[in-house]
């Protein structure tokens, strides 16, 4: 037992750590790519449009 | 018959003759009495479906007409009428227990109206009957008009509105019986729980299904807040409730987790229901209405994606500085400090977004009080995400913890936050609702608007000041190194506190009825939108086919 908690925890606090930043870093580009700019412009109105 | 109508019809013919069997055998009378509100509930959902299928007409509603979505307004109006009454009720047991405090002659020596049942009754009644009703209320209305295509289901969401709220009657009356299972913020027992999980996972399908359904191809924010609320939500409900009832004809349950284990997963749940209900769900909140009542565009769309990834990556861990000094591990302790901590820059990107919306609408402010409610509440937001992470540290924490400055600090962000953007919310859905131009009374808004002001500040300042002299008088030693003073000396400091508190509460409870008066007036009086005549002549015709 105590060695499958050091397992998970070093798993945790290592690959864990990364797939994390990792994902977080993929989000920030998403959302900072000036390619998206006028997509998100339009998105940012959406509540102001009428049917 | 639909296969809905059907399921559902025998699904709760079946749960109305088990919950008579329970009933007739149940252990204890109270546990009978909710066994039979379930029997009279379901046998009343079983013969309205039937009715209803017998007054329809033979096909459902149309997805659009004349090429424009026709939404399914009906079950926000109730949910929407349902979160001012639940709010009235609510905030007024608030008082009531803010009273107590100060008098405790007023439980008036009866087992029912005692400080252990009241609380939770409190608690509950704000979070999840009001609150809970606004996210519902709003979320449907949101998710149909950000997706522009009608919600899911025929059944399915009168069923999450009404189920939703049978849940509320079911844990409210438990609590005046008695019947808890002592975990903060999620003392319903076992049977409620399950009901509310068959509640939960319709109200994900049809939020999810409206989604999928949609003619927009981007996924308005506001939709992703609601969305990681509700699913959370389902995750931390299952995990905190996995308990085992002594029998199927017994209230009483045990829960799988021990000891210091059950208290890490209670506040990994009592957390995040801050973090994902009272947070996410009303973020999604401030990110349609604010826009929408300031005609304005969200400042930056970039940062309300930033704001989303970030809050949801972290706030999920920040449950353990609820457990600061306690058996809990000191590193499980230091990393929810951490993570609280960093909850800083999520917390105030989102303030700043929704408070930068109204560039260009600023005098705004001065003409609409409904905007008004919402600015003040994003600051409110502001405010209590500041001291939230500042209470977390653990230097701060052991004087703050078990404090009234945590009650000040809970309210801050419950009323002020909450609260007023709630208001806000309700303010702007009832017109849109019952399609009147505007509110009956925008003057009585701005009264609304300032007595409850007035109202926080008074309970906010008298928990701070309190909490603070409880916590030094706590730790105060003589010279002989003996304590200073004796609990029930700090009891008596607290009391010119109490009563500030409670005049605050009942400020808070007079806005309230104020805005109630004014919904209702907003109803029934108020002048209609003027439809276009082509509009009004076609569904004149549609209601005659």
């Amino acid at each position: 037992m105590p060695a499958a908690y050091k397992f998970f925890a070093e798993f945790a606090q290592t690959w864990g750590l990364l797939y994390f930043v990792a994902v977080f870093l993929a989000v920030l580009i998403y959302a900072l790519a000036p390619s998206r700019k006028d997509r998100f412009d339009a998105a940012s109105r959406m509540p102001l449009q009428e049917d | 018959m639909t296969f809905g109508e059907l399921g559902s019809t025998l699904a709760f013919a079946a749960l109305a003759f088990l919950s008579v069997i329970i009933a007739a055998k149940a252990h204890t009378p109270e546990y009978a009495f909710h066994a039979y509100l379930f029997a009279a509930a379901s046998a009343a959902a079983t013969f309205t479906i039937i009715n209803r299928y017998y007054d329809r007409p033979a096909a459902l509603p149309p997805l659009t007409i004349n090429g424009k979505p026709n939404y399914n307004m009906g079950p926000v109006k109730i949910a929407t009428i349902a979160s001012v009454v639940w709010g009235i009720a609510g905030f007024t047991i608030g008082l009531l227990i803010a009273l107590q405090l100060a008098f405790p002659a007023l439980n008036l020596d009866t087992a029912w109206l005692s400080f252990g049942r009241m609380r939770p009754l409190h608690t509950s009644a704000v979070i999840f009957a009001f609150g809970g009703n606004v996210l519902i209320a709003s979320s449907f209305y949101v998710v149909q008009r950000t997706c522009r295509a009608r919600m899911v289901g025929d059944i399915a969401p009168w069923f999450v509105v009404l189920g939703y709220n049978f849940f509320i009657v079911i844990a409210g009356t438990g609590y005046l019986l008695g019947i808890t299972q002592g975990k903060e913020y999620a003392e319903p027992e076992w049977y409620a729980d399950l009901w509310l999980t068959v509640v939960w996972v319709a109200y994900f399908l049809v939020f999810l299904g409206t989604v999928i359904r949609r003619k927009e191809p981007h996924i308005y924010v506001a939709n992703w807040f609601y969305l990681a609320f509700i699913l959370t939500i389902a995750v931390l409900h299952l995990g905190n409730n996995a308990s085992i009832p002594v029998s199927i004809f017994s209230p009483k349950s045990y829960i799988v987790w021990a000891g210091v284990q059950d208290a890490m997963v209670q506040w990994w749940y009592g957390h995040n229901a801050v973090g994902f209900f009272l947070t996410a769900g009303f973020l999604a909140i401030m990110y349609y209405f604010i826009p929408k009542r300031a005609e304005r565009p969200v400042y930056s769309y970039r940062l309300s994606i930033i704001h989303f990834w970030a809050l949801i990556f972290m706030y999920i861990w920040a449950g353990p500085h609820h457990l600061h000094y306690t058996a809990l591990p000191d590193w499980a302790q230091t990393l929810g400090m951490v993570f609280s901590v960093m909850l800083w820059m999520p917390s105030w990107g989102g303030m700043i977004n929704g408070l930068m919306t109204l560039s260009g609408a600023w005098d705004k402010l001065r003409t609409d009080p409904v905007l008004r409610l919402m600015v003040v509440s994003v600051a409110f937001y502001g405010m209590a995400t500041f001291e939230g992470p500042l209470m977390s540290v653990k230097a701060v924490n052991s004087l703050s913890h078990y404090t009234d400055w945590t009650i000040g600090h809970v309210h801050s962000g419950a009323l002020g936050w909450v609260g007023y953007v709630s208001f806000g919310a309700i303010y702007c859905l009832v017109p849109w609702l019952w399609n009147k131009k505007e509110l009956y009374s925008l003057k009585a808004v701005s009264w609304h608007f300032w007595i409850s002001t007035l109202g926080i500040v008074l309970y906010i300042t008298s928990m701070w000041v309190a909490g603070i002299l409880q916590g030094l008088m706590w730790r105060a030693y003589t010279s002989l190194g003996f304590l200073e003073y004796s609990f029930i000396e700090t009891v008596e400091a607290m009391h010119p506190f109490y009563i500030i508190r409670a005049l605050g509460g009942a400020l808070f409870v007079a806005g309230s009825l104020i805005m109630a008066w004014n919904v209702w007036k907003t109803i029934v009086s108020a002048e209609a939108v003027e439809e276009e005549p082509s509009v009004r002549l076609k569904s004149v015709l549609m209601a005659a086919e």
